[in-house]
This record gives C-alpha cells, structure tokens and sequence, in this order.
C-alpha cells in the first residue's frame, strides 16, 4: 500500500467521539447487558434466600452475598461431587480418545497416499449433516445391546471420533509444507515419529482449539447422558441437574446454585481461552 | 517405482483404523439402521420381529395429530427465530467490527452463551419467566407491559421459548457475520467516507449487499439448527409446554423412542427420515450459496484490484 493512502486511512480512522458513536456504545452496552443478564440472575439467585428470591420488587443484589446455604443444600440432597468428578472422567475420556483418532485420520488424509483418499474424505465430511437426533436411537440400542448402558463407557464411546474435529486438524496439516515432510523423509524419520515429533508440536493452536471445543459439548451434553445412563453413581452435571430439578421440587433458589455450579467451569474457561474458542466456533458454524 | 512393501501399503488403513471403526460403528450403521427400520412395520426391537415391509410407518407418522402438532410449531419457531436473530445480528455484528474499545467486554458478554450448558442457562431463563416473581414480567411492568404468563399459558410457552431460543442462537450468527465482515474490502469504506457517505447509507448500501452471500448463509444455517428444536423445552417446561402443546419434531422422535412404552421406534425412525431429507435440502442450499459466494467474492477480489491497478 502506498505511503498516501495508508495516511488517509489512518485519519479516517481517528474518529472523534460523535453523538453517533456514542449511540453506537449504548447500543452495545444494552445489548452486552442483555446477553450476560441470565448468568448475573442466575449467580446472584444462588446467594439468595427463599423469601428474597419470592420478593418484589426483586433486590439486583442478594441481602446476603455470603449465603453458602443453597450450595450446601445442593451437595447435600444430590450428590454434585459425585456428578462432577463423572463430568471430568467423561470429559478427559472423550478428549484423550478423540484427540488420538482425529490426529491420526488427520494425517492420514492430509499426508499419506492410498486410493480414494479424497472421495472417502468427502463422504466423510457429507455425513456431517446428518442431525444426531437421528443417530442417538440407534446408538441407544447398542450401548444397551453391548450391556453399557448406565455405565461411564456409555458417555464416551460414542464420541471417540469426530469428523469435524478431524476436518479442522487435516485444514492445517495440509497447510505444512509438503517439502518438510520429504525432507524428513530423507533424513531418514518414519511417518510416526514424524506425526508426533513435528506435525504435532506444530499444530499446537489448531490443537488446543479442537480439544476446547469437544471440552465444551462434552460437559455440556445433556441429552444423551440422560438417555444413556441412569443411576446417581455415573450420573454428569447437566443430567444431575435435570434430576435435581424433576426429583427435589422447584426451588428456584436452590436450581439457581446447581446452574452455577454446571455453568462456572465452561465461564472460566471461556475467560482464559477466548480466542481459542471463537476461532472454532466461527469455522463450523453448527455446533460440533 | 519402486515397490512398497505389504506393511508400507497398509500404513494408510492403520493410521485410519480407529477413526473409520468408530465412525462406522457410531454413525454410519446408525443412519443405515433409521433408515431400514422406518420401513419395517410393527418394528420390534428386542425379537427383531416385523408384521411387514413398506411405508406405514411414515402414513402413521404423517396422520398423528402430534407429529402434525409438531410440524406447525417448528415453523412457527423457525419463522420468528430465524429472521429476528438474523437482523439482530447483523447489526450488532457491523457495530463490533468497528474499531471499538472494550473489545474483549463486548466478545466475552456476547459470546459466553456459546460454551454454558443450554440446560443451567434455560433454568436460569425460567427463573426470569416466573409469572409472579419473575424478573422479566416486573420490568415490562415498570413500562406499563402487562407480560405474558410464560410459563402457564401454552401461548406464553411458545413466546417464551422464541425468546430464549434467539438469545441463544445470537453469538453463533453474530460469529458467522463478523468473519463475513472481515472479508469486506475496507477499501469500500475509505472510499464511501471520503465521498462523505453518513453511516445509515454506508450500513445500507455498502455493508448489507456486499454481506449478502453470508447473510444467506446464515439464514440456512440458522434454519437447519432451529429446525432441530427441542433442548430448550427440557428447562423452560420439563417437556412439551405445560398442555403438551409444544412439540417440536426432534420432539416428537424422542417422545416415539424414548418417552412412549413400549417404545415406537418405526414411527422415530420414519420421522427421522424425514427430518434427514429437510435437513438435506437445506444443505444443498446452503452449498449452492458457498459456491455463488466464493464466485462473488473471487470477482469482488479482481475488481478491487484492477481499480488499485489503475490508481498506481
């Protein structure tokens, strides 16, 4: 770009502070408000008590910021402990196990020669849009043909492989330049050692993203843990929660302090990740 | 050439075993299996019995007043969630991709509700639909609103889950579009500005056409996933509204195979079926878009540069 345009752009870009942009900042201050108000009522609705949660005018504040009773309530009458500890099993099983067979179908597809690699790869991506409501009947079936079901397997079986996850990681293997893999290859390095010792390291940030996001749909998925499993022993925190709130009455209080039990994990981090997050987010669209 | 060995010809298939095992096992036979068991009638799973072979499963299906039910409340739900987010969307979208301060505020309040449990946040939501202490009602109060009972009326139920559904579904469009945004040559902007342009007529004519094609995009995308309803109706209602007037159709097949005893899994295979075939359409449509975009944005590129070339 030359010297005269970038000038130009650089003053247009210094924009005073005008009634319009100030609309613009209230605009996004409400809309902001809007978005986070569920996660403030929520939080704050656990620090409340029976009688100020039934008040009007509702108080933005809880009375009693410090008031730990409907937490203890919570862990007390269903066991959140239990239910959390199931969550991480869960979610380092899916991760470990899918992490594994993504990377190696990855390379695989991005790297390895062997016939009808790119129509059993479109085939592959083409299943993505089949809605997993249709899949769940048939996978229920076999976790109870298999005698799983209500089992810690019955959660992380069916996820070992994504083709999603798959699809983003081969994006950035075939972005590496092939001559570094024929370079290894004649200095001699096997395709393993290369895969782990090279590719790998480097794909670290398209890594870290896809682990994120099976992180996030692993400790969030509800529905096939509640069709999968049913005792309070292997039991995850949204099912746990489900439960808590058909089986121990509907004390919006004590629902409000299991929400934010289920829900602070996933914020914190969201805080430290965001990027990560968002970047994988943005290239599927749908929901993995 | 030289001649790979047997293990050097079969490396391939290793390194792929684990993956195409567990998508065979896990997604493939599954589609398979639905489709086979939406022709077979009076289907049972444990005997692996049918009375016979043919399309009863989808004349039930079609004929039951809840399958019926369901179809008019999902595009209802598709009808008003898709176009409000949308627009919503696209501004809030244009505002974040100015050159704003409070960046990471703006990105972390708008797009937390992507990574929090659907379930925790929709309690939280029902907390605030509470038709007698519940938040929302007493601020629509304050501006005079008498609201709605949400979460006693069937007609509340359903503008209460429109309400939860287009918050929920806002960040991933409002992602979608920035990275539409993103590609928009700010040559066009510089351009308008120094023509003077004001930033209604800019937003108009500049940003909304050349944001056509993503636009379009997630229009379908919105569509397929809000076609798939039925998560939201778990915490809001503990099912289908309070007067079973809220099916939905990913509803009605969970109700066939899960909820019904013993359970109807023709008529959740059939209905299955063809929300794959919806689903289908849409995703031709959504192809057909990529494919026009990219040759748009291809062209877009050229002009861009022929117009730099000229000014050199």
């Amino acid at each position: 770009m030359s010297r005269k345009s970038r000038d130009t752009e650089t003053r247009i870009n210094k924009e005073p502070l005008s009634i319009g942009r100030i609309a613009m900042y209230v605009c996004l201050f409400i809309g902001a408000l809007i978005m986070i108000f569920p996660f403030y009522w929520m939080i704050t609705g656990a620090f409340k008590t029976w009688t100020e949660v039934n008040k009007i005018p509702p108080t933005l504040i809880p009375e009693n910021p410090f008031n730990l009773e409907n937490f203890i309530y919570a862990f007390k009458t269903a066991p959140f402990g239990r239910y959390f500890i199931n969550s991480i099993l869960a979610l380092i099983g899916c991760i470990v196990t899918c992490s594994f067979t993504t990377i190696l179908a990855a390379f695989a597809f991005s790297r390895l020669r062997f016939p009808g690699r790119e129509f059993i790869f479109s085939l592959l991506l083409s299943l993505m849009m089949v809605p997993y409501e249709m899949i769940i009947i048939t996978n229920y079936r076999t976790i109870v043909h298999w005698n799983l079901h209500d089992t810690i397997w019955a959660l992380i079986l069916p996820f070992m492989s994504s083709i999603f996850y798959t699809y983003i990681l081969k994006g950035f293997f075939d972005s590496v330049p092939e001559s570094l893999y024929q370079a290894a290859k004649v200095d001699g390095c096997s395709d393993w050692k290369y895969l782990w010792r090279v590719m790998v390291p480097m794909a670290k940030s398209s890594l870290a993203t896809i682990i994120l996001l099976n992180a996030i749909a692993t400790w969030n998925s509800f529905l096939w843990p509640m069709i999968a499993t049913n005792s309070k022993e292997v039991r995850t925190l949204p099912f746990g929660l489900y439960a808590f709130m058909t089986e121990g009455g509907q004390r919006n209080e004590r629902m409000m302090a299991a929400s934010t039990i289920v829900v602070i994990p996933m914020i914190i981090i969201f805080l430290f990740a965001r990027k990560y997050i968002i970047s994988g987010m943005s290239r599927g669209g749908i929901k993995g | 050439m030289i001649k790979k060995s047997f293990f050097e010809r079969i490396k391939p298939l290793l390194y792929l075993l684990p993956f195409i095992a567990s998508v065979t096992l896990f997604t493939l036979y599954p589609i398979v299996n639905v489709i086979r068991m939406s022709f077979l009638e009076g289907y049972k799973y444990l005997s692996g019995a049918y009375t016979g072979v043919g399309l009863g499963n989808y004349q039930k299906v079609i004929n039951d007043p809840f399958f019926r039910q369901a179809l008019s409340n999902t595009f209802r739900y598709v009808l008003l969630v898709v176009p409000i987010s949308t627009a919503l969307a696209i501004v809030i979208a244009t505002m974040l991709n100015q050159k704003i301060k409070f960046q990471s505020f703006f990105q972390t309040a708008y797009f937390l509700p992507m990574v929090t449990s659907s379930l925790a946040v929709g309690l939280a939501w029902r907390f605030m639909f509470n038709d007698k202490v519940g938040i929302l009602n007493y601020v629509l109060n304050i501006f005079g609103i008498q609201g709605p009972s949400w979460l006693t009326t069937p007609a509340g139920n359903f503008i209460a889950v429109v309400v939860f559904g287009i918050w929920a579904i806002l960040p991933n469009t409002i992602i979608l579009l920035l990275s539409g945004l993103q590609n928009i040559d700010p040559l066009y902007y510089t351009a308008a500005k120094v023509d003077g342009a004001k930033t209604l007529r800019i937003f108009f004519r500049i940003t909304v056409p050349l944001l056509a094609p993503t636009i379009m995009l997630v229009i379908i995308i919105n569509t397929i996933s809000t076609f798939k309803m039925y998560h939201e109706l778990f915490p809001l209602f503990n099912g289908p509204g309070i007067a079973y007037n809220l099916f939905t159709v990913v509803y009605y097949i969970y109700y066939e195979f899960r909820v019904m005893s013993p359970p109807k899994y023709g008529y959740a295979a059939a209905a299955a079926v063809m929300l794959l075939i919806t689903v289908f359409i849409f995703t031709m449509l959504q192809r057909a878009v990529q494919a026009w975009s990219r040759k748009e944005r291809g062209e877009d590129v050229k002009k861009v540069k022929r117009h730099r070339d000229q000014n050199k």
